[in-house]
């Protein structure tokens, strides 16, 4: 059971938002969906949801094709930024329509949620701040019974508060019933340790898809003076680096080794690894 | 009870601080042995972690023997493990602290004399 793009290519006009992708999720897995703006997450996931339609390639929910089989996107929920409910909808509709269309609406979980967040079911969608519309949009999500659940910018607006209560909320539930979430967001730091897996996406491309753990041991930083940390990447595959007075620091892919007295080794962090990987495509 | 102290950032991964933190709670006798340890979704929740995770520190706490699985109960703490805790951190103690005493000490032009005799001064004191 997996979600599975195969080739998918998508473009705007003259734009390529997708070049060839092929990627699988896997089952009740959290992932963390990474990539700059414009990088091609939102159009990913509105392949996925069968929002958008590929020039070419095919999407596969649970081995099904999604072109012959469109029913299958009831396996799937999205949450987006984009206001698509009728204005005077109240939050409590939401969550009754919500189980019309799609069934199983975890209630109790939503009423707990709106206490935990102090939201009142009664108020109306189109009243809400920014804030309290992605609060609202992730309680819907983190209520309804679906396979797979697609998390499109969730903190979008939220106070620091608002996010670890949604963090948490969201290991809650997923602990309770297992399910795959796909989270994008540029708070990389914020979910590193939440997500087990990560699709690292730039300019219509996939830089990366494995977990967490493998992406930070796949290289290391060293550290030292200029001179010294030039001398030690020349012979081996730097990703990027910053220099700070006399001090550099530089990420490096594969394992640290003959590391000269002087130089200090540290593990790479995923949102540095994102931004070098993300900023300096000449090298990948 | 949720004690543990979890530094994202930290050069440790996130999965050894998991097992150094519960063998810690486990030395202080917060969990004394063969009692139950909390559960993956307790810290996964309490920590903001993923619970594979948190499952890949207590397996590895599983390995090193501290603590074993009692099937469908959960993660009890194994008897003797406060024993063997303290014995395997009284051998990396030379390294630990030693090793680093003796070169900060050389760095800071500190002979080894000096140390011997701070070392006496702390005892005297403590």
């Amino acid at each position: 059971m997996s979600i599975e793009l195969q080739d998918i290519s998508k473009s705007y006009g003259k734009f390529l938002a997708l070049d060839q992708v092929s990627l699988q999720f896997q089952k009740q897995m959290i992932y963390g969906l990474l990539g700059r703006n414009g990088a091609g997450k939102t159009t990913l996931m509105n392949l996925i949801t069968h929002r958008i339609f590929p020039d070419s390639g095919k999407v596969f929910i649970d081995g099904e094709d999604l072109s012959t089989n469109p029913s299958f996107v009831e396996h799937i929920y999205m949450m987006t930024d984009k206001k698509l409910y009728p204005d005077p909808m109240r939050v409590g509709e939401v969550f009754r329509w919500t189980d019309a269309f799609y069934g199983g609406f975890n209630h109790d979980l939503a009423d707990l949620l709106c206490k935990r967040f102090e939201l009142n079911k009664k108020r109306k969608i189109s009243t809400l701040s920014t804030g309290y519309s992605s609060i609202f949009k992730i309680i819907v999500a983190l209520c309804v019974k679906a396979d797979y659940i697609l998390l499109d910018e969730p903190v979008l607006g939220l106070d620091a508060g608002h996010r670890e209560k949604f963090y948490k909320s969201l290991l809650e539930t997923y602990a309770e019933t297992p399910r795959t979430f796909i989270i994008s967001t540029h708070l990389i730091e914020e979910v590193s340790s939440i997500i087990e897996n990560v699709v690292m996406i730039d300019r219509g491309h996939i830089l990366r898809n494995c977990s967490v753990e493998e992406l930070l041991q796949s290289g290391y930083n060293i550290t030292g003076s200029i001179a010294e940390v030039d001398a030690y990447c020349k012979t081996r595959h730097t990703i990027g680096s910053d220099t700070i007075g006399g001090i550099k620091t530089a990420a490096i892919l594969g394992t640290a080794e003959h590391v000269p007295v002087g130089l200090t080794v540290s593990p790479l962090d995923l949102q540095k690894l994102f931004v070098r990987m993300t900023e300096s495509p000449e090298v990948e | 009870m949720i004690a543990l102290m979890i530094d994202v950032e930290s050069n440790e991964p996130i999965y050894l601080q998991i097992a150094r933190n519960l063998e810690e709670e486990i030395l202080m006798g917060v969990y004394p042995e063969q009692e139950q340890i909390p559960s993956t979704t307790e810290l996964s929740i309490g920590l903001k972690i993923n619970p594979a995770t948190i499952l890949k520190g207590m397996n590895q706490l599983v390995k090193d023997g501290v603590i074993y699985k009692k099937r469908g109960l959960g993660m009890f703490v194994c008897p003797g493990a406060v024993e063997n805790l303290r014995s395997r951190r009284q051998s990396e103690f030379f390294v630990k602290y030693i090793i680093p005493l003796m070169n900060e000490g050389e760095r800071l032009g500190i002979s080894p004399d000096q140390i011997i005799e701070m070392i006496q001064k702390g005892c005297d004191t403590t």
